[in-house]
């Protein structure tokens, strides 16, 4: 009888040994090809760059980005508005804060944002996603349906514009920055959701799943073992390029006024939002958040694109 | 006893459709009643074109498909009839070696991982220091260096990534091999290396085969006995040097005569049989002789009606035929031969109407008006 709980343990013993020396030189060869990619090292330098800054921006930054310091320049509703000059780079803001300084500590909210919905979309889609293709790959009658009830509600989740569900949280969890980092992730999670089952089910039709199962390996370990590993690079692919809707989403959000309330801490969808009441007048208090955004999204569009690339087995040398 | 014997096999395809509920439409019928019987150290050569359903009944028998009727009786046990366990476990016996050699190996595992993963499933070898033993045993006999233990798939050749998923098969030590197709995805100079390579571990170990193909000329040298498929049954078996001396079949006829000779006279007085119209499809397969709607020799009594059993005409040769005796006899002859023939059937006027008969789908109608008169090429019909 010890020899059955022996071979679970080789079991497990070997899967922790072939997940170390399997990925690794895929791995290893996407990143090589990943290295000589321009599109990724754009994609990566834009992204460190935002990084960086979101980390250390609000040390970088010259003056307090709350501080109404210059509030006697500024005259918004005469539309005296202050531009770049030595001491203030970007110029004021409306409320007489220098710009420079918000659109340095902005990058650490922007970023927050991104990631925790990206990842939030992520963990949730992969969970759900994950599900629905184990129970299907592992087959029977009860997989099919588990699978069929997972589904019906994701497409639920993806037939709704993704601005209208993310309103929709909004509306229900009130106004703050958490509800636009849920409400942006929860846009997300269908997503992932799709993919990751979708790459699962295409992984568990393949030739080499067959192989594994014609060598009397046992499903549970050809659904994890085998089919996970090798679904998983298109959805870190996505979850690439989904940072960059989250960041434009969660602008959006916040433009609409649903983010934080505060509008005392910088934000660059904030930001931009505020700035629309005066573009007439100072144009470039669009321009400075606006750009940051677009220039950060099309850094993690470049990479994730680029790691597509690198990680299709089917273009391998 | 046959080491394997399968009786009556079907493997149908649910045809499924709708949107919220699955519903069930038709069925694909890729293996529709198959029985043969394999020897212990023999090799079985199945031979048929593409669609056929090869690859199905050759997945049936390790129950990778699910069998929809049969039995496969493997050294006296119903596989069809197995607990999913147990006949996980029947799998080190029964192995496969599949036709495309770099989808069937994971992109992600090296090859020890690959080697292993079998062992591994069965229990066999204390650890992997034990297994990787072995897998080396087992690379050296199918000629791949040591060192590919830590390469991957990728790195290798259509050839060596082969021989790595007959490595693969064989490091379980099986009983049986189902070969599909193994050498159809390989460059031709390699194609006679892989077949020696399986003949040879073969002798040393004792195996016995089941070689898919779709033409006569992979399998003919190494089968002992081979079975001919269409639209998924068999439709002659015989043993190798029987079936080319002596095709009874019109089916097989047609496949032998799409093979060249090397001896340019034998080529070129060699019968050549054109099959008219494409391979129906098998989730509608004709009615009573399923190649009836491509038959050269068809009559217009049984064929269209009665479906032919396998019947045996002497030797081990098998053939589902209505009218094998009388086409071997010449008694009956093909539709598009040069030479007239006396129509066999009752004599028609319906030699005047030979422009229906190209297209296969009438070709049931048209039956009924004297297909032994059928010229399915104009061209030779003066
Ligand atoms: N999983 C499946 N579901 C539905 N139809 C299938 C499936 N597998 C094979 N078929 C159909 O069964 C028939 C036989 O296929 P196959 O066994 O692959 O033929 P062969 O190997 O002789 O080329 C084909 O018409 C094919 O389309
Ligand atoms: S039974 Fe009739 S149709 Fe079928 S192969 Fe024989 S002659 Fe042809
Ligand atoms: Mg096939």
């Amino acid at each position: 009888m010890s020899t059955k709980t022996d071979k679970i343990d080789r079991l497990a013993e070997l899967t922790a040994r072939s997940e170390t020396s399997t990925g690794a030189s895929l791995w290893v060869e996407a990143f090589r090809r990943l290295r000589s990619s321009k599109m990724a090292i754009i994609g990566a330098c834009v992204i460190a760059l935002f990084v960086v800054l979101a980390i250390v921006g609000p040390w970088l930054a010259p003056y307090s980005a709350e501080a109404q310091t210059w509030r006697n320049e500024v005259f918004r509703n005469q539309g005296i508005f202050v531009g770049p000059r030595a001491d203030n780079w970007f110029g004021l803001d409306h409320l007489g804060r220098d710009e420079f300084s918000r659109f340095l500590v902005g990058a650490r909210q922007t970023l927050l944002v991104g990631v925790v919905a990206t990842l939030l979309g992520f963990t949730v889609g992969a969970l759900l996603g994950g599900l629905s293709g184990a129970a299907l790959t592992l087959g029977g009658r009860i997989g099919r349906r588990v699978d069929t009830v997972v589904m019906r509600f994701i497409d639920m989740m993806l037939a709704l514009p993704s601005l209208l569900l993310a309103v929709s949280v909004a509306a229900v969890l009130g106004q703050s920055l958490t509800t636009v980092m849920i409400a942006v992730g929860v846009v997300q999670i269908p997503i992932f959701a799709r993919l990751l089952r979708g790459a699962m089910l295409a992984q568990g039709g393949s030739d080499y799943v067959l192989a594994a199962r014609a060598l009397g390996v046992r499903r549970r370990r050809i659904v994890f073992s085998q089919i996970l590993p090798n679904s998983l690079s298109p959805v870190i692919v996505q979850a690439t390029l989904c940072l960059a809707t989250a960041i434009i989403e969660a602008a959006a959000l916040s433009y609409l006024g649903l983010g934080n309330p505060d509008p005392a801490v910088p934000e660059w969808g904030v930001m931009l939002a505020q700035s629309q009441e005066f573009f007439d007048a100072a144009p470039m208090l669009a321009v400075y958040p606006a750009l940051g955004i677009i220039i950060t999204a099309l850094g993690f569009t470049l990479l994730g694109e680029a790691m597509r690339e690198a990680l299709d087995p089917k273009l391998r040398s | 006893m046959s080491l394997l014997e399968l009786n009556g096999v079907k493997v149908h395809f649910p045809i499924r459709k709708g949107v919220f509920v699955d519903r069930t439409v038709g069925y694909v019928y890729a293996v529709d009643g198959v029985s043969l019987s394999v020897e212990a150290g023999q090799t079985y050569g199945l031979v048929g074109e593409s669609g056929c359903g090869k690859t199905t009944l050759g997945r049936a028998v390790l129950r990778l498909n699910d069998i929809t009727e049969g039995e496969v009786v493997f050294d006296g046990t119903d596989l069809a009839s197995l607990p999913d366990e147990e006949m996980r476990r029947y799998r080190r016996r029964l192995q496969m070696v599949f036709q495309d050699p770099l989808g069937s190996l994971n992109p992600r595992q090296n090859i020890e991982s690959i080697l292993s993963e079998g062992m591994a499933a069965h229990g066999i070898g204390a650890d992997q220091d034990e297994r990787r033993e072995r897998i080396k045993e087992i690379l050296a006999k199918v000629g791949l260096p040591s060192g590919s233990l830590s390469r991957y798939p990728h790195e290798f050749s259509g050839g060596q990534r082969q021989r790595i998923g007959i490595a693969r098969a064989l490091v379980l030590e099986p009983d049986v091999i189902i070969c599909d197709e193994p050498v159809s995805a390989l460059d031709v100079s390699i194609q006679a290396q892989v077949i020696n390579l399986l003949e040879d571990v073969q002798e040393s170990m004792g195996l016995t085969y089941v070689v898919i193909a779709h033409d006569l000329a992979v399998v003919r040298h190494i089968s002992d006995v081979i079975g001919v498929m269409y639209l998924g049954s068999l439709v002659e078996e015989a043993p190798s040097d029987l079936l080319y001396a002596e095709p009874r079949h019109p089916y097989t006829r047609a496949l032998m005569s799409a093979v060249p000779v090397p001896d340019p006279e034998v080529e070129d007085s060699r019968e050549r049989i054109l099959l008219s119209g494409d391979l129906p499809s098998p989730a509608s397969p004709p009615s009573g002789c399923r190649f009836h709607t491509r038959c050269p020799w068809r009559q217009d009594t049984l064929c269209a009606t009665d479906r032919p059993e396998l019947r045996d005409v002497g030797g081990g040769h098998r053939v589902a035929c209505h009218y094998a005796a009388e086409i071997a006899d010449g008694r009956i002859r093909r539709a598009d031969e040069s030479v007239p023939a006396t129509p066999p059937g009752p004599p028609s006027g319906a030699d005047a109407q030979p422009a229906a008969a190209e297209d296969a789908g009438d070709a049931s109608e048209a039956a009924d008006e004297g297909p032994a008169e059928r010229r399915p090429e104009p061209a030779t019909s003066e």
